[in-house]
Protein backbone atom coordinates (compact mmCIF):
# COMPACT_ATOMS: atom_id res chain seq x y z
CA UNK A 1 0.00 0.00 0.00
CA UNK A 2 1.44 3.32 -1.04
CA UNK A 3 1.34 6.52 0.95
CA UNK A 4 -1.64 8.82 0.99
CA UNK A 5 -1.46 11.47 -1.75
CA UNK A 6 -2.78 14.81 -0.47
CA UNK A 7 -4.41 17.23 -2.90
CA UNK A 8 -7.24 19.77 -3.12
CA UNK A 9 -9.11 18.05 -5.93
CA UNK A 10 -9.18 14.60 -7.53
CA UNK A 11 -10.59 14.57 -11.06
CA UNK A 12 -11.90 11.20 -12.21
CA UNK A 13 -11.36 11.05 -15.97
CA UNK A 14 -8.81 12.87 -18.12
CA UNK A 15 -11.12 13.49 -21.08
CA UNK A 16 -11.39 16.99 -22.56
CA UNK A 17 -13.70 18.14 -19.77
CA UNK A 18 -11.53 16.77 -16.95
CA UNK A 19 -8.53 18.46 -18.57
CA UNK A 20 -10.20 21.84 -18.84
CA UNK A 21 -11.39 21.57 -15.23
CA UNK A 22 -7.69 21.71 -14.24
CA UNK A 23 -7.52 25.16 -15.85
CA UNK A 24 -10.57 26.61 -14.15
CA UNK A 25 -9.62 25.10 -10.78
CA UNK A 26 -6.02 26.21 -11.27
CA UNK A 27 -7.00 29.84 -11.74
CA UNK A 28 -8.51 29.56 -8.26
CA UNK A 29 -5.30 28.02 -6.88
CA UNK A 30 -6.69 24.54 -6.50
CA UNK A 31 -4.26 21.69 -7.10
CA UNK A 32 -5.49 18.71 -9.11
CA UNK A 33 -4.67 15.06 -9.61
CA UNK A 34 -6.31 13.29 -12.55
CA UNK A 35 -6.92 9.56 -12.74
CA UNK A 36 -7.83 7.68 -15.92
CA UNK A 37 -7.99 4.03 -16.86
CA UNK A 38 -6.66 4.86 -20.33
CA UNK A 39 -2.92 5.11 -20.87
CA UNK A 40 -3.24 8.66 -22.20
CA UNK A 41 -5.24 11.88 -21.80
CA UNK A 42 -8.12 12.96 -24.05
CA UNK A 43 -10.90 10.47 -23.27
CA UNK A 44 -13.19 9.82 -26.24
CA UNK A 45 -11.36 12.42 -28.36
CA UNK A 46 -8.07 10.54 -28.09
CA UNK A 47 -9.41 6.99 -27.95
CA UNK A 48 -12.26 7.03 -30.46
CA UNK A 49 -11.51 9.80 -32.93
CA UNK A 50 -7.98 11.22 -32.65
CA UNK A 51 -7.76 11.96 -36.38
CA UNK A 52 -11.32 13.09 -36.99
CA UNK A 53 -12.17 16.78 -37.15
CA UNK A 54 -14.41 18.58 -34.63
CA UNK A 55 -16.11 21.70 -35.99
CA UNK A 56 -17.90 23.13 -32.98
CA UNK A 57 -15.15 24.12 -30.57
CA UNK A 58 -15.52 27.90 -30.19
CA UNK A 59 -12.80 29.77 -32.12
CA UNK A 60 -11.43 26.55 -33.64
CA UNK A 61 -13.17 26.21 -37.03
CA UNK A 62 -11.66 22.76 -37.28
CA UNK A 63 -9.54 20.74 -34.87
CA UNK A 64 -8.92 16.99 -34.54
CA UNK A 65 -9.63 15.00 -31.39
CA UNK A 66 -5.91 14.66 -30.72
CA UNK A 67 -5.28 18.30 -31.64
CA UNK A 68 -7.81 19.44 -29.07
CA UNK A 69 -6.26 17.18 -26.44
CA UNK A 70 -2.76 18.53 -27.17
CA UNK A 71 -4.00 22.13 -26.93
CA UNK A 72 -5.73 21.48 -23.63
CA UNK A 73 -2.57 19.92 -22.21
CA UNK A 74 -0.62 22.99 -23.28
CA UNK A 75 -3.22 25.28 -21.73
CA UNK A 76 -3.22 23.52 -18.35
CA UNK A 77 0.53 22.93 -18.15
CA UNK A 78 1.16 26.03 -15.95
CA UNK A 79 -0.88 24.40 -13.19
CA UNK A 80 1.27 21.25 -13.11
CA UNK A 81 -1.56 18.76 -12.84
CA UNK A 82 -0.50 15.26 -11.89
CA UNK A 83 -1.70 12.41 -14.08
CA UNK A 84 -2.24 8.81 -13.03
CA UNK A 85 -2.98 6.61 -16.03
CA UNK A 86 -3.86 2.91 -16.39
CA UNK A 87 -5.84 3.05 -13.17
CA UNK A 88 -9.47 2.61 -12.44
CA UNK A 89 -10.91 4.68 -9.64
CA UNK A 90 -12.43 1.93 -7.57
CA UNK A 91 -13.53 3.52 -4.31
CA UNK A 92 -14.77 6.86 -3.06
CA UNK A 93 -15.37 7.32 0.65
CA UNK A 94 -16.47 10.35 2.58
CA UNK A 95 -14.62 11.06 5.82
CA UNK A 96 -16.13 12.43 9.02
CA UNK A 97 -14.68 15.89 8.30
CA UNK A 98 -16.33 16.03 4.85
CA UNK A 99 -13.15 15.26 2.93
CA UNK A 100 -12.76 12.20 0.70
CA UNK A 101 -10.51 9.23 0.20
CA UNK A 102 -10.31 8.06 -3.37
CA UNK A 103 -8.77 4.64 -4.06
CA UNK A 104 -7.62 3.04 -7.30
CA UNK A 105 -7.32 -0.57 -8.41
CA UNK A 106 -3.56 -0.08 -8.13
CA UNK A 107 -4.02 0.45 -4.39
CA UNK A 108 -3.22 4.14 -4.36
CA UNK A 109 -5.03 6.44 -1.99
CA UNK A 110 -5.78 10.10 -2.51
CA UNK A 111 -7.04 12.41 0.22
CA UNK A 112 -8.91 15.46 -1.09
CA UNK A 113 -11.57 18.00 -0.23
CA UNK A 114 -13.37 17.90 -3.56
CA UNK A 115 -14.00 15.15 -6.10
CA UNK A 116 -14.84 16.01 -9.70
CA UNK A 117 -16.36 13.17 -11.68
CA UNK A 118 -15.55 13.82 -15.35
CA UNK A 119 -16.03 10.20 -16.33
CA UNK A 120 -17.71 10.83 -19.69
CA UNK A 121 -19.33 7.77 -21.16
CA UNK A 122 -17.73 5.65 -18.47
CA UNK A 123 -14.37 4.00 -18.10
CA UNK A 124 -12.78 2.53 -21.20
CA UNK A 125 -12.50 -1.22 -20.62
CA UNK A 126 -11.51 -4.12 -22.86
CA UNK A 127 -14.37 -5.68 -24.82
CA UNK A 128 -15.41 -9.08 -23.52
CA UNK A 129 -15.96 -11.58 -26.35
CA UNK A 130 -19.49 -13.00 -26.21
CA UNK A 131 -18.17 -16.54 -25.74
CA UNK A 132 -20.10 -18.68 -23.22
CA UNK A 133 -18.53 -19.09 -19.73
CA UNK A 134 -15.67 -16.64 -20.41
CA UNK A 135 -16.38 -14.81 -17.11
CA UNK A 136 -15.44 -17.95 -15.17
CA UNK A 137 -11.90 -17.81 -16.52
CA UNK A 138 -11.25 -14.08 -16.26
CA UNK A 139 -8.37 -13.13 -14.01
CA UNK A 140 -7.27 -16.77 -13.76
CA UNK A 141 -6.50 -17.84 -17.29
CA UNK A 142 -8.23 -15.26 -19.49
CA UNK A 143 -6.66 -11.80 -19.39
CA UNK A 144 -7.33 -8.60 -21.32
CA UNK A 145 -3.95 -7.07 -20.63
CA UNK A 146 -0.58 -8.28 -19.44
CA UNK A 147 0.24 -6.84 -16.05
CA UNK A 148 2.79 -9.46 -15.05
CA UNK A 149 4.69 -11.34 -17.75
CA UNK A 150 5.47 -14.13 -15.27
CA UNK A 151 1.81 -15.23 -15.36
CA UNK A 152 2.52 -16.33 -18.92
CA UNK A 153 5.83 -18.14 -18.54
CA UNK A 154 5.79 -21.78 -19.76
CA UNK A 155 2.11 -21.54 -20.66
CA UNK A 156 0.27 -22.47 -23.84
CA UNK A 157 -0.81 -19.00 -24.89
CA UNK A 158 -3.56 -18.14 -27.33
CA UNK A 159 -3.82 -14.53 -28.48
CA UNK A 160 -6.81 -13.35 -30.50
CA UNK A 161 -6.91 -10.15 -32.54
CA UNK A 162 -5.32 -8.31 -35.44
CA UNK A 163 -4.22 -4.96 -34.03
CA UNK A 164 -1.06 -3.75 -32.35
CA UNK A 165 -1.91 -5.21 -28.93
CA UNK A 166 -2.31 -8.73 -30.36
CA UNK A 167 0.87 -8.46 -32.43
CA UNK A 168 3.03 -6.75 -29.80
CA UNK A 169 2.08 -9.25 -27.11
CA UNK A 170 2.65 -12.17 -29.46
CA UNK A 171 6.19 -10.92 -30.03
CA UNK A 172 6.83 -10.14 -26.38
CA UNK A 173 5.44 -13.36 -24.91
CA UNK A 174 6.72 -15.80 -27.53
CA UNK A 175 10.19 -16.16 -25.94
CA UNK A 176 8.79 -17.19 -22.53
CA UNK A 177 5.77 -19.22 -23.70
CA UNK A 178 5.62 -22.99 -23.86
CA UNK A 179 3.66 -22.48 -27.07
CA UNK A 180 2.04 -19.42 -28.60
CA UNK A 181 -0.74 -19.23 -31.16
CA UNK A 182 -2.11 -16.06 -32.72
CA UNK A 183 -5.62 -16.28 -34.10
CA UNK A 184 -7.21 -13.63 -36.27
CA UNK A 185 -10.28 -13.66 -38.48
CA UNK A 186 -8.39 -12.75 -41.65
CA UNK A 187 -4.90 -12.71 -43.07
CA UNK A 188 -4.59 -8.92 -42.89
CA UNK A 189 -3.59 -6.89 -39.85
CA UNK A 190 -4.25 -3.36 -38.67
CA UNK A 191 -1.10 -3.40 -36.56
CA UNK A 192 2.26 -1.93 -37.52
CA UNK A 193 3.62 -3.59 -40.72
CA UNK A 194 6.96 -4.15 -39.00
CA UNK A 195 5.31 -6.21 -36.23
CA UNK A 196 3.42 -8.23 -38.84
CA UNK A 197 6.72 -8.99 -40.56
CA UNK A 198 8.35 -10.09 -37.30
CA UNK A 199 5.35 -12.25 -36.39
CA UNK A 200 5.37 -13.94 -39.80
CA UNK A 201 9.10 -14.62 -39.50
CA UNK A 202 8.53 -16.37 -36.14
CA UNK A 203 5.80 -18.49 -37.72
CA UNK A 204 8.19 -19.41 -40.59
CA UNK A 205 10.82 -20.46 -38.07
CA UNK A 206 8.26 -22.64 -36.28
CA UNK A 207 8.51 -20.61 -33.07
CA UNK A 208 4.84 -19.65 -32.98
CA UNK A 209 1.63 -20.51 -34.82
CA UNK A 210 -0.84 -18.42 -36.72
CA UNK A 211 -4.38 -19.57 -37.50
CA UNK A 212 -7.30 -17.96 -39.23
CA UNK A 213 -10.36 -18.24 -37.05
CA UNK A 214 -12.80 -16.90 -34.51
CA UNK A 215 -13.57 -18.22 -31.02
CA UNK A 216 -16.69 -20.26 -30.39
CA UNK A 217 -16.13 -21.77 -26.97
CA UNK A 218 -13.82 -22.45 -24.05
CA UNK A 219 -13.04 -25.65 -22.21
CA UNK A 220 -11.49 -26.07 -18.79
CA UNK A 221 -12.25 -26.46 -15.11
CA UNK A 222 -12.39 -24.22 -12.08
CA UNK A 223 -11.32 -21.17 -14.05
CA UNK A 224 -8.35 -23.00 -15.52
CA UNK A 225 -8.55 -23.02 -19.29
CA UNK A 226 -7.37 -26.07 -21.24
CA UNK A 227 -8.72 -25.63 -24.73
CA UNK A 228 -10.20 -22.96 -26.99
CA UNK A 229 -12.67 -23.96 -29.69
CA UNK A 230 -12.56 -22.01 -32.91
CA UNK A 231 -13.96 -21.98 -36.40
CA UNK A 232 -13.02 -20.67 -39.79
CA UNK A 233 -14.07 -21.18 -43.42
CA UNK A 234 -12.66 -24.72 -43.36
CA UNK A 235 -14.66 -25.75 -40.30
CA UNK A 236 -14.22 -26.14 -36.56
CA UNK A 237 -10.98 -26.79 -34.73
CA UNK A 238 -9.48 -26.33 -31.30
CA UNK A 239 -6.20 -25.17 -29.81
CA UNK A 240 -4.79 -26.32 -26.46
CA UNK A 241 -4.35 -23.22 -24.34
CA UNK A 242 -3.81 -22.43 -20.68
CA UNK A 243 -3.81 -18.66 -21.19
CA UNK A 244 -6.08 -16.63 -23.43
CA UNK A 245 -5.60 -12.97 -24.37
CA UNK A 246 -8.47 -11.56 -26.47
CA UNK A 247 -7.81 -8.09 -27.96
CA UNK A 248 -10.95 -6.56 -29.47
CA UNK A 249 -10.51 -2.93 -28.49
CA UNK A 250 -12.19 -0.99 -25.72
CA UNK A 251 -15.72 -0.13 -24.76
CA UNK A 252 -17.09 2.36 -22.25
CA UNK A 253 -18.65 0.98 -19.09
CA UNK A 254 -20.05 2.93 -16.15
CA UNK A 255 -17.93 0.83 -13.77
CA UNK A 256 -17.50 1.48 -10.04
CA UNK A 257 -19.28 4.87 -10.15
CA UNK A 258 -22.52 2.94 -9.67
CA UNK A 259 -21.33 1.82 -6.23
CA UNK A 260 -20.62 5.20 -4.68
CA UNK A 261 -24.13 5.88 -3.40
CA UNK A 262 -24.75 8.76 -5.79
CA UNK A 263 -28.15 9.32 -7.38
CA UNK A 264 -28.12 7.93 -10.90
CA UNK A 265 -30.52 8.35 -13.77
CA UNK A 266 -30.01 5.93 -16.66
CA UNK A 267 -26.29 5.64 -15.85
CA UNK A 268 -25.89 9.42 -15.66
CA UNK A 269 -25.38 11.59 -12.60
CA UNK A 270 -28.05 14.26 -12.07
CA UNK A 271 -26.61 17.66 -11.13
CA UNK A 272 -27.87 21.21 -10.62
CA UNK A 273 -26.93 23.79 -13.23
CA UNK A 274 -25.56 26.38 -10.83
CA UNK A 275 -22.70 24.35 -9.37
CA UNK A 276 -22.90 20.99 -11.15
CA UNK A 277 -23.02 19.38 -7.72
CA UNK A 278 -24.19 15.78 -7.26
CA UNK A 279 -26.43 14.49 -4.49
CA UNK A 280 -23.31 14.26 -2.30
CA UNK A 281 -21.83 17.59 -1.08
CA UNK A 282 -18.23 17.96 -2.27
CA UNK A 283 -18.69 15.69 -5.28
CA UNK A 284 -19.28 17.41 -8.62
CA UNK A 285 -20.04 15.85 -12.00
CA UNK A 286 -19.22 17.56 -15.31
CA UNK A 287 -19.13 16.60 -18.98
CA UNK A 288 -20.86 13.63 -20.61
CA UNK A 289 -21.40 11.80 -17.30
CA UNK A 290 -23.91 14.31 -15.90
CA UNK A 291 -27.50 15.07 -16.75
CA UNK A 292 -29.83 18.03 -16.19
CA UNK A 293 -32.75 19.52 -18.09
CA UNK A 294 -31.54 20.57 -21.53
CA UNK A 295 -28.17 18.77 -21.27
CA UNK A 296 -26.22 18.44 -24.52
CA UNK A 297 -23.30 16.04 -24.62
CA UNK A 298 -20.96 18.56 -26.20
CA UNK A 299 -17.41 19.42 -25.29
CA UNK A 300 -18.23 23.11 -25.08
CA UNK A 301 -21.01 22.42 -22.56
CA UNK A 302 -18.51 20.50 -20.44
CA UNK A 303 -16.13 23.47 -20.51
CA UNK A 304 -18.85 25.80 -19.23
CA UNK A 305 -19.76 23.32 -16.52
CA UNK A 306 -16.11 23.18 -15.44
CA UNK A 307 -15.96 26.94 -14.92
CA UNK A 308 -19.04 27.12 -12.72
CA UNK A 309 -18.08 23.99 -10.82
CA UNK A 310 -14.64 25.45 -10.04
CA UNK A 311 -16.08 28.42 -8.17
CA UNK A 312 -18.31 26.14 -6.11
CA UNK A 313 -15.34 23.85 -5.40
CA UNK A 314 -13.25 26.82 -4.27
CA UNK A 315 -15.86 27.70 -1.66
CA UNK A 316 -15.53 24.20 -0.23
CA UNK A 317 -11.72 24.03 -0.21
CA UNK A 318 -11.15 27.59 1.07
CA UNK A 319 -14.44 28.64 2.70
CA UNK A 320 -12.95 31.77 4.24
CA UNK A 321 -11.26 33.12 1.14
CA UNK A 322 -13.19 35.72 -0.80
CA UNK A 323 -12.94 35.13 -4.55
CA UNK A 324 -12.94 38.26 -6.67
CA UNK A 325 -14.14 37.60 -10.21
CA UNK A 326 -11.36 38.40 -12.69
CA UNK A 327 -10.59 38.19 -16.40
CA UNK A 328 -7.44 36.47 -17.62
CA UNK A 329 -7.02 39.35 -20.08
CA UNK A 330 -6.63 42.03 -17.46
CA UNK A 331 -5.70 40.36 -14.19
CA UNK A 332 -1.97 40.40 -13.49
CA UNK A 333 -2.67 38.00 -10.68
CA UNK A 334 -4.18 35.41 -13.04
CA UNK A 335 -1.50 36.03 -15.64
CA UNK A 336 1.18 35.30 -13.08
CA UNK A 337 -0.43 31.91 -12.47
CA UNK A 338 -0.40 31.28 -16.21
CA UNK A 339 3.32 32.16 -16.42
CA UNK A 340 2.58 35.08 -18.75
CA UNK A 341 5.75 37.11 -19.19
CA UNK B 1 -38.65 3.70 -47.33
CA UNK B 2 -38.45 0.87 -44.81
CA UNK B 3 -35.73 -1.19 -43.19
CA UNK B 4 -36.24 -4.48 -41.35
CA UNK B 5 -34.25 -5.17 -38.21
CA UNK B 6 -34.04 -8.43 -36.29
CA UNK B 7 -32.90 -7.67 -32.73
CA UNK B 8 -30.75 -9.71 -30.34
CA UNK B 9 -33.78 -11.66 -29.13
CA UNK B 10 -34.93 -12.48 -32.64
CA UNK B 11 -37.82 -9.99 -32.67
CA UNK B 12 -38.59 -8.38 -36.00
CA UNK B 13 -38.95 -4.60 -36.38
CA UNK B 14 -40.10 -2.87 -39.52
CA UNK B 15 -38.85 0.70 -39.34
CA UNK B 16 -39.85 3.66 -41.46
CA UNK B 17 -36.51 5.23 -42.38
CA UNK B 18 -35.84 8.72 -43.68
CA UNK B 19 -33.42 8.87 -46.59
CA UNK B 20 -29.89 10.15 -46.18
CA UNK B 21 -29.28 8.69 -42.73
CA UNK B 22 -27.27 5.68 -41.67
CA UNK B 23 -28.95 2.38 -40.88
CA UNK B 24 -27.39 2.52 -37.37
CA UNK B 25 -29.01 5.92 -36.71
CA UNK B 26 -32.45 4.59 -37.63
CA UNK B 27 -32.02 1.53 -35.38
CA UNK B 28 -30.80 3.73 -32.53
CA UNK B 29 -33.56 6.32 -32.88
CA UNK B 30 -36.28 3.68 -32.72
CA UNK B 31 -34.66 2.33 -29.52
CA UNK B 32 -34.37 -1.20 -30.88
CA UNK B 33 -31.24 -1.59 -28.71
CA UNK B 34 -27.84 -1.15 -30.33
CA UNK B 35 -24.71 0.07 -28.57
CA UNK B 36 -23.23 2.08 -31.48
CA UNK B 37 -20.90 3.66 -28.99
CA UNK B 38 -18.87 5.91 -31.29
CA UNK B 39 -21.94 7.40 -32.87
CA UNK B 40 -21.06 6.42 -36.41
CA UNK B 41 -17.38 7.28 -36.58
CA UNK B 42 -16.40 3.78 -37.69
CA UNK B 43 -14.38 3.57 -34.49
CA UNK B 44 -16.08 1.01 -32.24
CA UNK B 45 -17.65 -1.88 -34.21
CA UNK B 46 -20.58 -1.97 -31.75
CA UNK B 47 -23.06 -1.40 -34.60
CA UNK B 48 -22.16 -4.71 -36.30
CA UNK B 49 -25.00 -6.34 -38.25
CA UNK B 50 -25.47 -9.27 -40.59
CA UNK B 51 -27.02 -8.15 -43.84
CA UNK B 52 -29.59 -10.52 -45.35
CA UNK B 53 -27.71 -12.52 -47.98
CA UNK B 54 -30.05 -11.38 -50.74
CA UNK B 55 -29.22 -7.78 -49.99
CA UNK B 56 -25.55 -8.03 -49.25
CA UNK B 57 -24.32 -7.67 -52.81
CA UNK B 58 -26.75 -4.89 -53.61
CA UNK B 59 -25.35 -2.36 -51.15
CA UNK B 60 -22.20 -0.31 -51.77
CA UNK B 61 -19.01 -2.13 -50.74
CA UNK B 62 -17.34 -1.42 -47.39
CA UNK B 63 -14.33 0.88 -47.24
CA UNK B 64 -10.97 -0.44 -46.05
CA UNK B 65 -11.56 1.47 -42.82
CA UNK B 66 -14.78 -0.45 -42.21
CA UNK B 67 -13.17 -3.82 -42.99
CA UNK B 68 -10.36 -3.00 -40.53
CA UNK B 69 -12.85 -1.99 -37.85
CA UNK B 70 -14.71 -5.29 -38.23
CA UNK B 71 -11.63 -6.83 -36.58
CA UNK B 72 -13.02 -5.49 -33.28
CA UNK B 73 -16.42 -7.12 -33.86
CA UNK B 74 -17.40 -10.63 -32.79
CA UNK B 75 -18.72 -13.49 -34.88
CA UNK B 76 -17.82 -11.82 -38.16
CA UNK B 77 -19.34 -13.55 -41.19
CA UNK B 78 -19.19 -12.98 -44.94
CA UNK B 79 -22.30 -10.80 -44.69
CA UNK B 80 -21.06 -8.69 -41.77
CA UNK B 81 -21.23 -4.91 -42.02
CA UNK B 82 -21.06 -1.92 -39.70
CA UNK B 83 -24.55 -0.44 -39.84
CA UNK B 84 -23.22 3.10 -39.36
CA UNK B 85 -21.53 2.79 -42.74
CA UNK B 86 -24.68 1.90 -44.69
CA UNK B 87 -26.64 4.88 -45.98
CA UNK B 88 -30.42 4.78 -46.19
CA UNK B 89 -31.44 5.44 -49.76
CA UNK B 90 -33.88 4.05 -52.30
CA UNK B 91 -31.54 1.22 -53.25
CA UNK B 92 -31.89 -0.43 -49.81
CA UNK B 93 -35.66 0.02 -49.41
CA UNK B 94 -36.87 -3.17 -47.72
CA UNK B 95 -33.43 -4.44 -46.59
CA UNK B 96 -33.20 -6.81 -43.62
CA UNK B 97 -30.34 -6.68 -41.10
CA UNK B 98 -29.71 -8.82 -38.01
CA UNK B 99 -28.05 -7.28 -34.93
CA UNK B 100 -24.82 -9.19 -34.21
CA UNK B 101 -23.62 -10.39 -30.79
CA UNK B 102 -21.56 -7.85 -28.84
CA UNK B 103 -23.69 -4.87 -29.89
CA UNK B 104 -26.13 -4.99 -26.97
CA UNK B 105 -26.35 -1.66 -25.09
CA UNK B 106 -24.97 -1.54 -21.54
CA UNK B 107 -27.54 -2.21 -18.85
CA UNK B 108 -28.72 0.99 -17.19
CA UNK B 109 -28.79 1.63 -13.48
CA UNK B 110 -31.27 4.33 -12.79
CA UNK B 111 -33.45 6.35 -10.48
CA UNK B 112 -31.73 4.99 -7.43
CA UNK B 113 -31.90 7.04 -4.30
CA UNK B 114 -28.66 7.52 -2.43
C1 LIG C 1 -16.95 9.96 -32.88
C2 LIG C 1 -17.33 11.08 -31.95
C3 LIG C 1 -17.40 12.37 -32.44
C4 LIG C 1 -17.72 13.42 -31.59
N1 LIG C 1 -17.77 14.69 -32.10
C5 LIG C 1 -18.02 15.73 -31.29
C6 LIG C 1 -18.06 17.06 -31.78
O1 LIG C 1 -17.89 17.30 -32.98
N2 LIG C 1 -18.27 18.07 -30.91
C7 LIG C 1 -18.49 17.86 -29.57
O2 LIG C 1 -18.66 18.81 -28.81
N3 LIG C 1 -18.48 16.60 -29.07
C8 LIG C 1 -18.26 15.54 -29.89
N4 LIG C 1 -18.27 14.26 -29.39
C9 LIG C 1 -18.57 14.08 -27.96
C10 LIG C 1 -17.34 14.39 -27.12
O3 LIG C 1 -16.26 13.58 -27.50
C11 LIG C 1 -17.70 14.17 -25.65
O4 LIG C 1 -18.71 15.09 -25.32
C12 LIG C 1 -16.48 14.42 -24.77
O5 LIG C 1 -15.45 13.49 -25.04
C13 LIG C 1 -16.89 14.31 -23.31
O6 LIG C 1 -15.75 14.58 -22.54
P1 LIG C 1 -15.63 14.08 -21.06
O7 LIG C 1 -14.33 14.61 -20.59
O8 LIG C 1 -16.86 14.42 -20.33
O9 LIG C 1 -15.61 12.49 -21.13
P2 LIG C 1 -14.75 11.41 -21.97
O10 LIG C 1 -14.14 12.00 -23.16
O11 LIG C 1 -15.67 10.26 -22.14
O12 LIG C 1 -13.59 11.01 -20.95
C14 LIG C 1 -13.88 10.36 -19.73
C15 LIG C 1 -12.66 9.62 -19.24
O13 LIG C 1 -12.90 9.13 -17.93
C16 LIG C 1 -12.32 7.87 -17.79
N5 LIG C 1 -12.99 7.17 -16.68
C17 LIG C 1 -14.33 6.98 -16.48
N6 LIG C 1 -14.57 6.34 -15.33
C18 LIG C 1 -13.35 6.08 -14.77
C19 LIG C 1 -12.92 5.42 -13.58
N7 LIG C 1 -13.79 4.91 -12.68
N8 LIG C 1 -11.59 5.33 -13.34
C20 LIG C 1 -10.67 5.84 -14.24
N9 LIG C 1 -11.02 6.48 -15.37
C21 LIG C 1 -12.34 6.60 -15.64
C22 LIG C 1 -12.54 7.21 -19.14
O14 LIG C 1 -11.61 6.15 -19.33
C23 LIG C 1 -12.32 8.40 -20.09
O15 LIG C 1 -10.99 8.49 -20.54
C24 LIG C 1 -17.97 13.19 -30.23
C25 LIG C 1 -17.90 11.88 -29.73
C26 LIG C 1 -17.58 10.83 -30.58
C27 LIG C 1 -17.47 9.44 -30.02
S1 LIG D 1 -21.23 3.18 -34.46
FE1 LIG D 1 -19.15 2.83 -34.00
S2 LIG D 1 -18.43 1.79 -35.73
FE2 LIG D 1 -20.52 2.13 -36.18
Amino acid sequence: MSEMIETDVVIIGAGPVGLFAVFELGLLDLKCHLIDILDKPGGQCAELYPEKPIYDIPAWPEISGQGLTDRLLEQIAPFNPEFHYNRMVAGLEKQADGSFIVTTDEDEKFHCKVVVIAAGGGSFQPKRPPVPTIEEYEGKSVFYSVRRMEEFRDQDILIVGGGDSALDWSLALQPIAKSLTLVHRRDAFRGAPDSVKKMKALVEEGKMNFSLGQMTGLEGEGGQLSKVNLKNADGEFSVDATRLLPFFGLTMKLGPIADWGLNLEENLIPVDTEKFATSEPGIFAIGDINTYPGKLKLILSGFHEAALMAHAAKAIVNPDEKVVFQYTTSSTNLQKKLNVK
Amino acid sequence: MKINVVDHKGAHHELEAPEGYRVMEVIRDYDVGIKAECGGACACATCHVYVDKEWFDKIPEPTDEEIDMLDEAFGVEDNSRLSCQILTDDSIDGITVYLAPGTEPEEKTGDRAA
